[in-house]
């Protein structure tokens, strides 16, 4: 009766409170337990949910370690609630073939705190021309099952057929940035409208990704493959979605938390932390991403947590670098935008963050029911906390913080991985 | 005043007002044989280009010059980032040299109000990117009212139509403009073909009350004063418009648009032109053109901002 954690009195999904019993890493036992030889955690008051997947994080190593680490990540995933995140491929060197993704994962488990599984380049050195070697990298001691050029789409429509065509032989999915890069090119960085026009700031607009979206889609049904729209942006997506859903397309998609909430106008003083791809949207784009995430036309939350060295932020806006730090604010942005509304119930959330998320990326360890027998990946959250986010209170390397000074309703308590707790108390064990 | 002139947002009604009386006096020196005063003695005013810059450059020197002030242009062509510096460090290494107004020019919008935020300097944007250029608008407006007025005195652009032409998307000077006439009064018409409209720009038209139009013909009949924008060959390949054949007969002021047009109407731009495209070599050169008005009230105003925003430091208007 060795490594016995008992989690008492925590609200299961939000609903009836109840004892939890984790043993050897599994979740052995569910209602009134009584362990005297557990370690206990109090959970009373706390909402209890499977541990959180990201489909979308950017953890650096190798090269920008400036940045951040795959342990610092980690470690800011962990905080974050997460027991297992997905490492995108556009690192330096770029993991596109499978020695690189073993190298992601392997750093992943050396730091152990969540399983990082990396994400595997669709095409060679995210050139956009020649498929990287898919099969090897799913065949790899990373077993890699989820391909992204992230942070460039997959322009070439050949291409993007024979990627999704070719990853059905080993149940792989392609996850698309949707950005036609005739109508959203490099220096494009505000969302085009109102805003965009006033400020004299290259436009993005949303049509550029509802294009690739819509063909996207039309390919999957011609391939019989399945697709996947990392960070959806507008209101023209959510259509496209519903309805390729309503054809049967196999056709996933994530939203950013930072999408849910913030809108173009705080671009208004050319700060270069709202810096984002795909760019801030107005409010009319925020609400239908909201919707489509409660009606589930949007499967899951993934944070798109991308660190910076502050000097990559601190140049002129279309100069500075795209993205924001995400993972140790996701949950408690989604308590605020989808929990606080009713949007979303704490079933709902565990859906949209943990157990969809999980499918979509194959992780079999993750996303389970909070079941006897199922992992112990838990995360407990208080759902009446209060937080004003602090950017330097962070355990991320970077500082490229949107949520700075903002107030956001729960906070993450304890994330176990594996029945071994890796925050407790809201810090790192 | 405040203490950086980012925007026309950044000054009001009266501060033109204080500023134009301020830039009668200095185009008076203009005219003296010696032409220097000595109001900013002492004070350090850089230039910092990172843009090509012919006029606006000279511009901001002389004035400095004539004011006394030493007057320091660096220019760097490219972004920071590709020289692998940030751009708050550029501007801190160059403001740790003890200066007191940076004048900036950038390719990047909204560089300037960044900059403005990491230095202790006054910060002067003599145009970032495609957002704005408040000190030729200022000169364009005082230029119209120099024009109005009559006894030397300055006259006033309340009601006074005037139509704005051509490339809008990607002008700074349309920007600062369209800020600056509206809040002294004038009725601002804005021309261009829908592809060098702003996004979004029926918001703010209606926000800020002026009006757009596609058809320049129609407006032209009713302006108190043209102001032709630049056309830049290259956004021909960009595929705003097909030629610039095509662009001149639309949207160019032209000879026959040109005789339309009262005697009286006077004819700005902001330079500099590409004759035969958005304008008429007549045009420009017809007597009612004021290009070269413009530029000597440049230095005017130019003398009177840093004027203001230096010599009374710590003291507002």
């Amino acid at each position: 009766m060795t490594d016995q954690i008992l989690v008492k009195g925590a609200s299961l999904l939000g609903a009836a409170s109840s004892d939890l019993l984790i043993s050897d890493g599994v979740i052995a036992e569910i209602g009134s337990v009584s362990a005297p030889q557990a370690r206990v955690i109090e959970a009373d008051g706390l909402v209890a949910l499977p541990g959180l997947v990201d489909l979308h994080t950017h953890l650096r190593e190798p090269g920008r370690e400036d940045a951040e680490t795959i342990l610092t990540g980690s470690q800011a995933a962990a905080v974050g609630g997460f027991t297992a995140v997905l490492a995108m491929a556009n690192t330096s060197p770029v993991t596109d073939t499978a020695e690189a993704a073993e190298r992601v994962h392997d750093l992943g488990r050396t730091a152990g705190l969540v399983d990082v599984q990396p994400v595997g380049a669709v095409t060679r050195g995210l050139g956009g021309q020649e498929l990287a070697e898919l099969g090897l990298m799913a065949r790899s001691r990373a077993g890699v099952k989820v391909f992204s050029d992230d942070g460039r789409c997959v322009a070439d429509a050949r291409v993007m057929r024979r990627a999704l065509e070719y990853v059905k032989g080993f149940g792989g999915v392609v996850s698309q940035h949707a950005q036609d890069p005739d109508l959203a090119g490099a220096t494009s960085c505000c969302h085009e409208g109102e805003l965009s026009g006033r400020l004299g700031l290259p436009g993005w607009p949303g049509v550029a990704e509802e294009v690739i979206v819509a063909r996207d889609v039309m390919l999957a049904r011609h391939t019989g493959s399945r697709v996947h729209v990392a960070h959806a942006s507008t209101a023209g997506t959510v259509e496209v979605l519903r309805w390729a859903k309503g054809l049967g397309i196999e056709v996933t998609a994530e939203v950013t938390p930072h999408h849910l909430l913030l809108t173009t106008d705080l671009l208004s003083g050319y700060d270069p932390t709202y810096k984002v791809n795909p760019p801030l949207r107005p409010q009319e784009d925020v609400e239908a991403l909201r919707t489509a995430l409660a009606d589930g036309t949007i499967d899951a939350v993934a944070t798109d947590h991308a660190p910076h060295a502050r000097h990559d932020k601190e140049h002129a806006f279309v100069d500075a670098a795209f993205g924001m730090l995400g993972l140790e604010t996701a949950l408690p942005v989604v308590a605020t935008v989808m929990v606080e509304s009713g949007l979303l119930d704490w079933a709902g959330v565990a859906r949209v963050m943990s157990a969809n998320p999980a499918r979509i990326a194959g992780l079999g360890q993750h996303g389970h029911d909070i079941a006897v027998g199922s992992p112990a990946n838990l995360t407990l959250v208080d759902p009446a906390a209060t937080v004003t986010v602090d950017r330097d209170d962070s355990v991320s390397l970077s500082r490229n913080n949107p949520w700075h000074g903002r107030t956001l309703g729960a906070a993450v308590h304890a994330t176990l991985l594996r029945g071994v707790p890796t925050v407790l108390e809201g810090k790192l064990v | 005043m405040k203490k950086h002139l980012l925007s026309i947002d950044d000054v009001s009604a009266d501060d033109v007002a204080t500023l134009f009386e301020t830039a009668a006096e200095m185009h008076d020196v203009q005219r003296r044989q010696v032409k220097k005063l000595p109001a900013l003695r002492g004070r350090t005013v850089i230039n910092l280009f990172f843009e090509d810059s012919t006029r606006t450059r000279s511009s901001f020197e002389i004035a400095g010059k004539w004011l006394s002030a030493d007057t320091i242009n660096i220019t760097g062509k490219g972004s920071s980032a590709s020289k692998g510096e940030s751009l708050r460090d550029t501007v801190l290494t160059i403001a740790a040299m003890g200066v007191d107004a940076l004048v900036m020019r950038h390719a990047a919008s909204g560089s300037a109000l960044q900059v403005s935020q990491w230095v202790d300097a006054a910060v002067i944007n003599a145009g970032d990117g495609t957002h704005e250029h408040p000190s030729q608008a200022l000169l364009d407006a005082y230029t119209l009212q120099r024009r109005f007025g009559t006894d030397g005195r300055l006259g006033s652009l309340e009601g006074r139509h005037v139509v704005l032409v051509g490339d809008l998307t990607h002008s700074r000077v349309f920007r600062s403009n369209v800020l600056c006439l509206t809040k002294l009064g004038a009725q601002v018409s804005v021309v261009a073909p829908p592809t060098l409209m702003p996004s979004g720009v029926e918001p703010w038209s209606k926000e800020l009350g002026f009006a757009t139009s596609y058809d320049l013909d129609e407006v032209l009949p009713t302006a108190d004063a043209v102001m032709m924008l630049r056309v830049q060959r290259e956004r021909m390949s960009g595929g705003y418009f097909p030629s610039a054949r095509e662009y001149t007969v639309g949207y160019g002021l032209t000879r026959d648009r040109l005789a339309t047009l009262g005697p009286d109407v006077p004819i700005c731009h902001p330079g500099p032109m590409n004759r035969g495209l958005e304008i008429a070599a007549d045009a420009a050169d017809a007597a009612q053109s004021l290009v070269l008005d413009q530029v000597s009230a440049g230095l005017a105003v130019r003398m009177s901002i840093l004027y203001h925003l230096l010599a009374g430091e710590g003291s507002t208007s």
